[in-house]
């Protein structure tokens, strides 16, 4: 594919992009898609968050899961930084610590696609951070 | 941080957390002062003249989960470090600016690290913000405007997945015309 560079050539894509979208099925209501939050506060930044974050949009994307990646502030757990929190629709979401791309691909493949736990879970009477 | 790219990540979050709504990114090389400079605008909340004093100590911080906010302190630091200079204006209710220029040539100048992706990284996870980012060198200027990127993409929004590679590859191949 020629390389994008200018808003027609962003425009020219579109199509593709479209017929991605519904090969994915992909329902726009939020709360029916996996939605992950990656911490990214200057200790998140510092130990790696942003390459974990690249990571998930980009593997999602390969792997044709439908997500919402966004970004929040610190979540508290400096200490297990990079941190992500998964939203399973249906289930409560679930923070995982220690995220590198290892471990991101674990969580998509085992927690995401199968529902399977994965090692690092940081566990606590946990609320999403909009109910706090 | 490694680069700039994560200052531009962390300072952007600031703005965010600030409830701005448009977020200016600007760097400009200017090979011929031997200068590198870069300025992050928003239009958030704004700070008080006591705690523009504030923000560059590392004990001060906004957040209550911990006691140390070291994001203005780093950039300032590493700003300085390459002789360069850092400054902060805000007016409450207005908004922000900070402004950090390095030394172009200094050696110790943080590499720019991933500027596409960090650009497009926050566009795309903050759809209801605007983010325009504009770049100049001697060799020309490039502007990437998150509104006119919505506009052109339409009914798809900006933060579907399969849009952040194409994005991505966008801001390269306009940014490899004017390097330096």
């Amino acid at each position: 594919m020629a390389t994008i560079k200018s808003l027609d050539d962003l425009r020219k894509i579109k199509s593709d992009v479209q017929a991605k979208m519904t090969l994915r099925e992909r329902s726009n209501h939020p709360d029916q898609v996996v939605q992950i939050r990656v911490a990214m506060a200057t200790c998140g930044i510092a130990s790696g968050a942003k390459i974990v974050m690249d990571y998930l949009m980009t593997e999602l994307d390969k792997r044709n899961i439908a997500a919402i990646v966004s970004q929040t502030g610190c979540m508290g757990y400096c200490y297990a930084e990079p941190t992500i929190e998964v939203t399973i629709p249906g289930k409560d979401p679930l923070v995982f610590g220690y995220v590198d791309t290892k471990k991101a691909d674990q969580i998509i493949e085992k927690y995401i696609k199968n529902g399977e736990l994965v090692e690092g879970i940081i566990p606590v009477n946990y609320e999403s951070i909009d109910e706090k | 941080m490694k680069d700039l790219s994560l200052h531009i990540l962390d300072i952007a979050q600031n703005s965010i957390s600030a409830g701005a709504s448009l977020i200016e990114i600007t760097i400009e090389e200017n090979p011929v002062k031997d200068l590198y400079t870069l300025v992050i605008k928003d239009d958030g909340k704004g700070m008080d003249k006591e705690t523009i004093m504030k923000v560059a100590d590392p004990f001060y911080t906004t957040r209550n989960t911990r006691k140390v906010g070291l994001g203005i302190p780093l950039l300032k630091l590493n700003a300085e470090r390459t002789g360069g200079t850092f400054s902060i204006e805000s007016r409450v209710g207005k908004g922000t600016s900070l402004s950090a220029t390095f030394i172009r040539s200094h050696i110790d100048r943080l590499p720019e690290g991933d500027l596409p992706g960090t650009i497009v990284m926050l566009a795309t996870s903050n759809p209801t913000l605007q983010f325009i980012y504009n770049h100049s060198t001697p060799n020309g200027n490039y502007t990437f405007n998150s509104r006119e990127i919505q506009e052109v993409l339409g009914e798809i929004p900006i933060n579907d997945l399969s849009v952040y590679p194409f994005l991505k590859e966008m801001i390269v191949s306009n940014l490899s015309d004017i390097k330096v």
